[in-house]
């Protein structure tokens, strides 16, 4: 190598300058690659927001419908349904709802809008499934005499109450999912769009 | 010698003969005209969706000509369909083909489609869409200039009124439509307008990322250039 | 710091070529110092094809080669283009880059083989670089055509139908070649798919290996330069040639240059004229591809169109065997002719500096012809065109022939000692 010893400043200089400046064409000219792999206008399309006609939803009946290509429940919750969640706070893994499986406005405890109309994607936090509803009270298989009513999902056994909250020592860590929505009228509401009218 | 340099050198010249003319006319230059885009966006959707679909069109990429998508659904959007659909038409394509004679094609690049050297897609369109007369010969009971035995009827004939094509080769008014001529011709000029806004929507944007580009080659262009007299200083 | 890097290069070293590799192929890597602008195109040409790859990579995430109608009744693969252009975001650049690119890659291919003929870069010992060049270039014309068919516009699908059938006019073999090229009875899905499959990996594939092996045996011999002489016949006492100058960083400096001038060329093309007046888009294949409905005028993207003009020139039937057949021949030979090269050129001289002047005219009656049978392929065929695509033809095959001949009587200047610039 010639002069190894002795570095020619101003030819650094430039050369630093350059690769810079060429570095810097490199990242950008990589942007439009790296963004071509996002979500496009037809995925979007696809997942926009959904709305729902609850005004047939009987009390005690559950209505499914598919948002980003997910099942999510609508239940009509009774009485005896609401009653029973505040039974069971010993029983599930958080319930208060502290970690964020919900937006700001269903942290309560029905983790809901309206108390009776519970909405939640119907997807176990374990590894995917979509559990089945267990509404009926009392023993079954998988299912102790204590059963208040709620979810049990058919792959590694997880139970969920009527506000979706896990149970203790389950396979799957958190409660389930509540995504945004609101409520354009009574018996409208929209899933995808939060109470701030942003969309999911 | 001389002779076979001199033929050689001209026979070139002897293969510029012309082909089947088309004369078209210049459509107005509506590209950058907002208003003149969501005009003619609005007689798309009113007179062409019922047959034509555009199928690669998203509604809500008409936010690019400047509109809501409040705007969109109240006044573009007449089916069920989201915003954030494709443009597509009810009438079904088996349909089409038996009462048409021929499915009427999609239109969301028609206007890049039918460029050719006699002028640009913009142009053809503009002919086409003026150029309807007349004709007792055809199913359709009309003819078109640019298009021979078109099969789409004249769509827009209450607006332009009647044409017919005289001796003399040359369209005239026999019955008057709702728009006098130079009407008739601003309103199809902002169809044409927005056919070629939906052909290629981000043209303008594709424009002004050039100017960014060349800009940046150019930056980059000085420093390479220095770095490259900067080491051949060494050769000789 | 820097001794670590030190220690993990020597770590490498003992395990693999990289140092030795470096200073081989790059920085001990002597090169004439006299490269003008005709040696650029050597490094442009791979950097279209890294630029192809990457576009066409990612292009292939949302294409999809099927043929059959979509609800709205248009073909998928061409709805799947369209998508690309409005729906993916950043989709129509990488969509302009592909398509342009390909029209950018035959051009600087033709002018790196222009130089090959300005300078003599064919002759021996050069002779098999110059094999791996024209099988590049064959490879490359076949990955155009796989590649055209994919959008499926009226284009892709009337150019792939015409140039499939044309081989089914080989005597014997042809029509059974064609119905097992298409995979049917006319170009349709099964013909999509492989073409697919060629364009994507086999063709590509074959391509980087070939440029690979072109590039080896260029550096096995060293690289020619525009006066035609070695420069490995005057060695300094060190035991490197005295015009030489290392490749690195001499040239790597010189062909960033040169990429960033390619680049701005390509950026005005890309950005403000994508369709290039209908030679780089046609206009014609915004149209999804209709079989029932010929466009009244097909033509080949450009730079096929000199061997159309020539597939077409030829309008007479010899020994019993159709015109169509021999038009075929034509077209193949025109392509195959320029193999031959090496061993045609019998001039005591490489470089065309030192060439006589019937080498001179027959290099500029040669490149005349080639564009005029280039222009020609776009038109439709009149009696007076098809006579001047014909005496074209046999100009062009003319330099070739005949140049064992004329290279031999040629009188040519004396080489010099020593580059000149």
């Amino acid at each position: 190598m010639v002069g190894e010893d002795k570095v020619d400043c101003g030819r650094r200089r430039l050369l630093v300058a350059t690769a810079t400046a060429g570095g810097v064409a490199g990242v950008v000219a990589a942007v439009p690659f790296v963004a071509s792999m996002l979500p496009s206008e037809r995925a979007k399309s696809a997942g926009a927001p959904v709305e729902v006609d609850i005004s047939k939803l009987e009390p005690g009946q559950m209505l499914t419908v598919e948002w980003r290509g997910k099942p999510v429940w609508i239940i009509n919750r009774t009485k005896d349904m609401l009653d029973a969640l505040k039974k069971l706070d010993g029983r599930v893994s958080d319930p208060q709802s502290d970690k964020k499986m919900q937006p700001e406005y269903c942290k309560n405890e029905t983790r809901s809008i309206k108390p009776e109309i519970f909405v939640a994607v119907g997807i176990c936090t374990h590894l995917g499934c979509s559990p089945t509803e267990k509404f009926k009270t009392g023993a079954d298989s998988g299912i102790d005499a204590d059963w208040q009513g709620g979810f049990l999902c058919p792959c590694h056994g997880t139970t969920f109450d009527l506000a979706g909250r896990v149970y203790k020592s389950m396979p799957a860590p958190d409660n389930l999912e509540i995504p945004a929505h609101k409520y354009l009228s009574d018996t409208k509401l929209v899933i995808g769009i939060g109470q701030d009218g942003k969309e999911a | 010698m001389k002779k076979l340099f001199f033929t050689l050198f001209l026979m070139p010249l002897a293969v510029f003969a012309a082909g089947t003319e088309l004369h078209l006319d210049k459509a107005p230059d509506k590209t950058r005209d907002m208003a003149a885009l969501q005009r003619g966006a609005k007689v798309f959707v009113n007179y062409c969706l019922n047959c034509h679909s555009a199928s690669f069109m998203r509604y809500n990429r008409l936010r690019d000509i400047g509109l809501t998508d409040e705007q969109i659904r109240d006044n573009l959007v007449f089916s069920d369909d989201k915003v954030g659909d494709l443009m597509k038409t009810a009438m079904q394509r088996a349909e089409a083909k038996v009462w048409f004679g021929k499915a009427p094609p999609d239109l969301t690049m028609v206007a890049r489609a039918r460029a050719s050297e006699f002028g640009s897609g913009a142009d053809w369109l503009y002919t086409y869409l003026r150029g309807f007369y007349r004709d007792a010969k055809r199913p359709s009971g009309w003819n078109n200039t640019v298009f021979e035995n078109v099969g789409m009827p004249h769509v827009l004939w209450e607006l332009q009124g009647q044409q017919v094509m005289g001796q003399d080769h040359k369209l005239s008014i026999s019955k008057p439509g709702k728009l006098k001529p130079e009407e008739y011709d601003a309103l199809v000029a902002d169809l044409v307008g927005y056919l070629q806004y939906m052909a290629e929507p981000m043209a303008e944007t594709r424009k002004q990322l050039g100017v960014a580009v060349l800009i940046a080659l150019g930056v980059l262009l000085v420093f390479s250039y220095a770095l490259k007299r900067e080491y051949w200083k060494d050769v000789h | 710091m820097k001794a670590k890097m030190t220690a993990l290069l020597g770590w490498v070293d003992a395990r693999f070529p990289l140092t030795s590799t470096w200073k081989e192929h790059l920085a001990e890597y002597y090169a004439p110092k006299n490269f003008n602008f005709w040696y650029f195109f050597g490094s442009l040409a791979i950097l279209v094809l890294g630029l192809q790859i990457i576009t066409g990579i990612f292009l292939t995430m949302h294409y999809k080669p099927d043929a059959s109608l979509n609800a709205s009744g248009v073909p998928v693969a061409f709805a799947s283009v369209e998508y690309i252009m409005r729906d993916v975001p950043w989709g129509w650049l990488i969509r302009y880059v592909h398509s342009i690119g390909a029209s950018a890659f035959f051009l600087v291919i033709y002018l790196h083989m222009f130089r090959g003929l300005l300078y003599g870069s064919y002759r021996k010992p050069r002779e098999l670089i110059w094999l791996f060049g024209m099988v590049i270039y064959l490879l490359m014309m076949a990955e155009a055509f796989f590649g055209y068919l994919l959008p499926w516009g009226q284009m892709s699908f009337w150019g792939a139908q015409v140039i499939v059938n044309m081989f089914s006019a080989i005597p014997l073999i042809g029509p059974e070649f064609s119905l097992w090229l298409r995979g049917d009875f006319v170009v349709s899905d099964a013909t999509l798919n492989r073409f697919f499959s060629f364009h994507v990996i086999l063709v590509p594939l074959l391509l980087l290996g070939l440029v690979a092996a072109h590039i080896v045996a260029l550096h096995e011999v060293g690289s020619n330069n525009p006066d035609g002489i070695e420069i490995k016949k005057k060695k300094d006492a060190n035991g490197i040639p005295l015009d030489g100058i290392p490749f690195h960083p001499y040239y790597t400096v010189k062909d960033i240059l040169g990429v960033v001038v390619f680049l701005m060329v390509f950026s005005i093309i890309i950005f403000f004229m994508p369709e290039f007046g209908g030679y780089f888009l046609e206009y014609n294949n915004f149209f999804p591809a209709d079989p029932l409905a010929t466009p009244p005028h097909i033509a080949p993207l450009w730079y096929f169109t000199p061997y159309y003009s020539m597939l077409r020139a030829v309008t007479v039937n010899f020994f019993w065997i159709d015109a169509k057949f021999w038009g075929i021949v034509a077209m193949g030979g025109g392509v195959m002719i320029f193999l031959f090269l090496p061993w045609l050129d019998r001039s005591p001289v490489k470089s065309i500096r030192y060439k006589g002047p019937i080498f001179k005219t027959a290099v500029a009656i040669f490149v005349a012809c080639f564009f005029i049978l280039g222009y020609l392929g776009m038109l439709v065929p009149t009696p007076m065109r098809t006579l001047v695509a014909q005496i074209c033809t046999v100009l062009y095959f003319g330099f070739f022939i005949l140049m064992p001949i004329y290279s031999q009587i040629d009188k040519c200047k004396p080489e010099p000692e020593r580059l000149t610039g």
